[in-house]
């Protein structure tokens, strides 16, 4: 059944709350390396499709198998996460009382068991990661201060960073740059590009500015259905994801919601 | 560094200075410690508040009461199951005239019970409040039945009138000064594995937890399992610490393990500064002297006192005297970090 190329395959997709279908028979299949932006208008389910991946919400039918053979569909959060999938929401989630160095330390790659960590101690390869995911992210000057104290850019950097220290082979990202000054956004996508070289990345994305400068395959989802799937030039062309989406805000500026 | 080994220099020097009286008064302060730090390893590290250490303390207790009540007993029926009728030792009192079984137990039972607990909720995602109300029904529960089971209990009354430890006589001031120094060698045991856990990646795990117990499973955590491995820690020090207590006071009763008393621990440590382990050790020392002192002359007024410290912290002094200390440090050295953010604990 697997396709050797894909990375994670989500085969017709179902979630309910409460009688409420916010996604509908959705299938998805990403590619190894693939970076994939999953666009729709509100409601349309984006965010939910990412929940169901990480195994936040669990689908009431349908299949998510990653790496060709392993089903997560049934798994919890946290093994999921240790099998390789990173999930970033949107607001920026770290942990604000302690400094950035120590969130960046327990999101390294590692076994995370509890012995484990009793007595885990810093190797010197490890320092040398973080050192260099600081540098990417550009709070080396910063390593000690309280990532509670940190700005919204700079919070969001840090969770990118913490996510890569996990290693993982999928990321998924919800809004990475809602809320974020243009100058942010342009080094946020700068670090998306390098990110992708290595890794699958899902983006969930209302900025169709920000969209559009990546060369990549774009997900239309509405009403928790697959609407269209295909480069940004396919999808603009496309008379009913113009009806429901884009032809209300042509204007990419009008689009810059931050939901 | 040098503030620690003062300390401990001083609590060894302590029984050259203090009369019998008030160094059994300190060692039982010393006791109340260790529960302090055992609950801020849950409550200020982790996040999570117990409302229900009074009930790993209390079988703490009740775990060495059992044992010394034999040794006074001298293989005769411990006198308050004679009151009650019965005519021969219950089955389950037999192991606790070992010495071994009982301290053993005293650490086992509580933990066991703490593991139980924690197993049903923490997996379930039962937390907060919601997590707390349970401790405290865990305390009702405990109690009823300590109250209600008398003739193997000791009911109301508990159990008291103790003579020897392992052949040594209770009454004697060398026996209550080993005592005295064996709660002092504990302590610090605990402290320094306090101080081992908090410093370890473990510990930052905790604190994370505390800070969002959501992003640490979508690192990959299993927040149950920290809070499971954790709780039964801090429930395994507060039976520790109570066995210690039930040798220096020489009486466990339910009331010294119910509603109350699990609230008062949880003020030690708010008091003292939740999430520094001096400020919870400190503030189980301080309150408990400041209460001694207080309800001898006004015993009615030592309440008030107590809520009105109480109030005063939570509204000022999130971080206790501990973050009071820390914050007049900083001040005068201007390095403070920006925006420094306050933490988040459940709601009291």
């Amino acid at each position: 059944m697997s396709q050797p190329l894909s990375i994670l395959q989500c085969n017709d997709v179902t979630v309910e709350f409460d009688g409420f279908k916010a996604i509908q028979g959705m299938s998805l299949t990403l590619a190894k390396g693939e970076l994939r932006f999953l666009i729709g208008p509100n409601g349309a389910g984006k965010t939910t499709m990412l929940d169901v991946i990480c195994g936040k919400v669990r689908p009431s039918t349908g299949q998510v198998t990653f790496n060709g053979d392993i089903d997560i569909t049934r798994k919890k959060e946290h093994q999921i996460a240790e099998l390789g999938i990173g999930r970033k929401f949107q607001a920026p989630s770290i942990f604000p009382s302690m400094t950035v160095l120590e969130n960046l330390e327990i999101a390294l790659r590692q076994r995370r068991g509890v012995f484990a960590t009793l007595f885990a101690r810093l190797q010197a390869e490890e320092q040398k990661r973080m050192k260099r995911q600081l540098e990417m992210i550009g709070l080396a000057d910063q390593e000690d201060s309280r990532a509670g104290g940190l700005s919204h850019g700079e919070k969001q950097w840090l969770e990118i960073g913490m996510m890569l220290l996990q290693e993982p082979d999928i990321l998924l990202l919800d809004e990475p740059v809602a809320g974020m000054t243009d100058k942010e956004t342009d080094k946020t996508g700068e670090l998306l590009q390098e990110i992708a070289r290595e890794r699958s990345i899902v983006v969930v994305e209302h900025d169709m500015e920000f969209v559009r400068s990546f060369a990549s395959k774009v997900t239309v989802m509405h009403e928790g259905k697959l609407l269209k799937e295909g480069t940004m030039e396919d999808v603009q062309r496309d008379d009913r994801v113009a009806e429901v989406y884009l032809g209300k805000r042509r204007d990419a500026d009008a689009s810059r919601s931050t939901a | 560094m040098a503030g620690y080994a003062a300390a401990a220099v001083a609590l060894f020097a302590a029984p050259m200075f203090l009369s019998d009286f008030r160094l059994n008064l300190l060692a039982k302060f010393l006791a109340f410690a260790i529960v302090a730090l055992g609950l801020d390893l849950i409550w200020g590290y982790t996040g999570i508040l117990s409302l229900g250490h009074g009930i790993f303390f209390g079988i703490g207790a009740y775990a060495m009461a059992m044992y010394l009540k034999l040794e006074a007993s001298g293989g005769r029926l411990p006198d308050f199951m004679g009151w009650s009728g019965l005519k021969e030792l219950p089955l389950f009192w037999q192991p606790f005239s070992s010495f071994g079984f009982a301290v053993a137990m005293g650490i086992v039972m509580p933990a066991l019970l703490a593991l139980f607990l924690g197993f049903f909720t923490f997996r379930n995602r039962i937390r907060g409040v919601y997590f707390t109300i349970l401790t405290q029904a865990l305390v009702i529960i405990t109690t009823t039945l300590l109250v209600g089971q008398q003739a193997f209990t000791g009911g109301t009354n508990g159990v008291t009138g103790f003579s020897k430890i392992l052949g040594a006589s209770l009454a004697s001031p060398d026996t209550k000064r080993m005592l005295y120094f064996v709660t002092v060698l504990v302590l610090i045991a605990v402290f320094v594995a306090c101080r081992y856990i908090v410093g370890s990646r473990f510990g930052k795990v905790l604190r994370a937890i505390r800070d969002g117990e959501n992003r640490v499973r979508f690192i990959g955590y299993n927040p149950a399992m920290y809070q499971m491995v954790i709780f039964t820690l801090s429930a395994a020090f507060a039976g520790i610490a109570g066995m210690l207590f039930v040798l220096h006071v020489g009486i466990i009763s339910p009331s010294m393990m119910g509603i109350v008393p699990s609230i008062e621990m949880v003020l030690w440590v708010a008091i003292g500064g939740r999430g520094t382990l001096i400020g919870a050790a400190m503030g189980a020392v301080l309150l408990n002297w400041a209460k001694s002192e207080f309800s001898t002359s006004y015993p009615e007024g030592w309440t008030y006192f107590l809520g009105a410290m109480f109030v005063i912290v939570v509204v000022f002094l999130p971080n206790g005297l501990t973050g009071l200390l820390g914050k007049i440090k900083l001040g005068k050295k201007r390095r403070v970090t920006k925006n420094e953010p306050t933490i988040e604990y459940p709601a009291m």
